[in-house]
């Protein structure tokens, strides 16, 4: 069914080895135009065969894949999200949550590193004044879910293990746009209680910080994933 | 006289109501389950009504209940009348077909219980199971069906829309150009058989499956074939629903317009399904199971007429549904013709190819007999 057959008359190569070049380009005279060298068909033109084997190929999956339960052998992949969902690596980033100090308040101190990292500009803070100790809190603390593309900057910027994105959950969905900027009180129920020291640490912080990770999860259930 | 419209009326509502309904409306969901099946995943599968899953069939009704809340709205300066008037044209052609296919044998009522005696019944006496058996059958189909192009032309023409213009036209010139295919293929079988009407070309084929039409015109089935499956716009031939690469003629339809479109295909689809099976695999027969019982070389056993007449309809039903299930099976396999491979192919290679069996026919037919 192809126009093209009608040109491999005229396919003798010129010089007896490799293809028959029709041009060559005069800036670069390694770019040459080649005539394809098409494999004689005969009846297979028709492409008979060739959909025959198609349609056998396909015929041999769809049964193997209809009566799977019966026939031992399973190729297939499908996840059936949500009732079976995928396992996702160690890092995966996922929902924010907030992290708890001992008393359960909440670990930001409003030092504002996170929206001013954030790429899309989805986090707003308004810092307050905490009664108790000269630190800042955050009175307001929303991130908009809608806007955020899930970067992680504002986990790697934070320097009080405030905000995390380790809860392995997407955002659920909403019925209107204000529904998925969530607030503190909605941030915080996700979070537990975190013991990462603040204030600077010695040489081998990174075995010190895994370690301290380490119990914390174990002390606390870890987020729903 | 009203007997026979009753009769009539009661197998052209056990056609339609009880076969070709169900069929197209579940031939939406096994399209989608048959691919993902052959595509090595589950199709959809989660449809249901409280916990009843079964599969995911439920999905046809899904979609029926979704076509039909969908907002309809016709185009600002389209024609309304004719907007609203082609997707009738697609789909009552369709429905109407159905009227000249033998669905079971001729039922003799006066002798269901008891074994039948060649003998003794008259020849072409029982209540066939056919809606209507005029002497010009086939060509009832052809007629029809030409109705169904008008339904494709006006709707590109009705959208008020230069593209689904020309992919109206581009599909009206397709559908056309394969009638003539199909037609001209088909005339080796008339040839053979002698007769136009399809309840007399099955009882040619009978139960030997060596007169099976797929043995007698094995060249007219192919491109009978070819030509049906070509006709319905499907796929390898479905360009003109091949939206996202190139606009169809159904743009600018929307929820049930469309839905009628839709399903009409399916129709389409089930009708190609039981047209091969009357003209090329022998309608309702079973391989060795005659009016009154089964035959083997040396075994028989005497069936009463009931359960041969059962037993027929359900081996027509099985073929429709087998058939239907080949033409899933190539559109999910074959990649899309290009629309001029395609008039290269009704024009230049089925046309000549059929002519060529109906004069092949003819001479062996003259030769041999």
């Amino acid at each position: 069914m192809s126009a093209a057959h009608d040109e491999h008359a005229h396919a003798a190569p010129a010089h007896g080895s490799g293809p028959r070049v029709l041009s060559v380009s005069e800036k670069n005279p390694k770019v040459r135009t080649v005539q394809v060298e098409r494999p004689p068909m005969g009846i297979e033109r028709a492409f008979l065969p060739a959909v025959v084997k198609g349609l056998a190929m396909t015929a041999k999956h769809f049964f193997k894949n209809t009566f799977r339960g019966v026939v031992k052998s399973n190729e297939m992949q499908t996840i059936e999200y949500p009732d079976v969902k995928p396992s996702y690596p160690a890092r995966y980033r996922g929902l924010h949550r907030l992290m708890h100090r001992e008393d359960g308040s909440v670990r930001c101190v409003a030092c504002m590193m996170c929206p001013t990292v954030c790429p899309a500009h989805c986090i707003t803070i308004h810092p307050g004044e905490r009664a108790d100790s000269n630190e800042k809190y955050p009175v307001v603390f929303e991130i908009d879910e809608l806007r955020c593309v899930v970067c992680g900057l504002c986990v790697e910027a934070c320097p009080c293990d405030a905000i995390r994105m380790d809860t392995g959950v997407h955002m659920h969905p909403v019925q209107s746009r204000g529904d998925a900027v969530l607030g503190k009180v909605d941030l915080m129920k996700l979070g537990v209680q975190s013991t990462a020291v603040q204030g600077g640490l010695d040489g081998d912080w990174r075995s010190q910080d895994d370690a301290d990770s380490r119990s914390a999860e174990s002390a606390a259930p870890a987020a729903p994933r | 006289m009203w007997m026979a419209l009753l009769l009539g009326s009661i197998k052209w509502l056990g056609l339609i109501m009880g076969f070709v309904m169900p069929v197209a409306s579940l031939l939406t969901w096994a399209e989608r389950r048959q691919s993902a099946m052959m595509q090595d995943r589950l199709g959809p599968n989660r449809a249901n009504i409280g916990n009843v899953k079964l599969w995911g069939i439920l999905h046809f009704v899904a979609d029926a209940l979704k076509m039909m809340f969908k907002e309809d709205f016709v185009p600002a300066r389209a024609h309304r009348a004719l907007f609203t008037l082609a997707p009738l044209l697609a789909i009552i052609p369709v429905f109407i077909a159905f009227a000249i296919i033998p669905f079971g044998p001729p039922v003799y009522a006066h002798h269901l219980l008891e074994t039948l005696d060649p003998y003794k019944v008259p020849v072409g006496g029982g209540e066939p199971l056919q809606v209507i058996t005029v002497e010009f059958g086939l060509l009832f189909y052809f007629a029809v069906a030409s109705i169904a192009n008008y339904g494709t032309t006006l709707a590109g023409w009705a959208s008020y829309n230069k593209w689904a213009l020309l992919g109206g036209l581009r599909a009206s010139s397709q559908m056309m150009s394969y009638e003539v295919a199909m037609g001209l293929s088909i005339l080796g079988v008339f040839l053979v058989t002698g007769t136009l009407e399809p309840g007399k070309i099955v009882e040619w084929q009978g139960p030997n499956p060596l007169h099976w039409g797929v043995c007698v015109q094995p060249l007219s089935f192919i491109l009978f074939f070819v030509a049906a499956v070509a006709e319905t716009k499907r796929a390898p031939f479905d360009i003109p629903e091949g939206e996202p690469e190139i606009v169809g003629y159904f743009v600018e339809y929307s929820g049930l317009r469309f839905g009628l479109f839709f399903l009409a295909e399916f129709i389409e689809v089930a009708f190609v399904g039981a047209l091969i099976t009357t003209v090329f695999f022998g309608g309702y027969h079973i391989p060795g199971l005659y009016q009154d019982g089964f035959y083997f070389a040396d075994w028989y056993v005497n069936l009463p007429h009931i359960v041969v007449v059962v037993l027929q309809v359900v081996a027509w039903t099985l073929k429709v549904v087998f058939f239907c299930w080949f033409q899933l099976l190539i559109r999910w396999t074959l990649p899309r013709l290009r629309p001029d491979q395609l008039m290269d192919l009704g024009w230049k290679k089925l046309l000549p190819l059929s002519m060529l069996n109906v004069l092949g026919t003819a001479a062996v037919m003259t030769w041999w007999r």
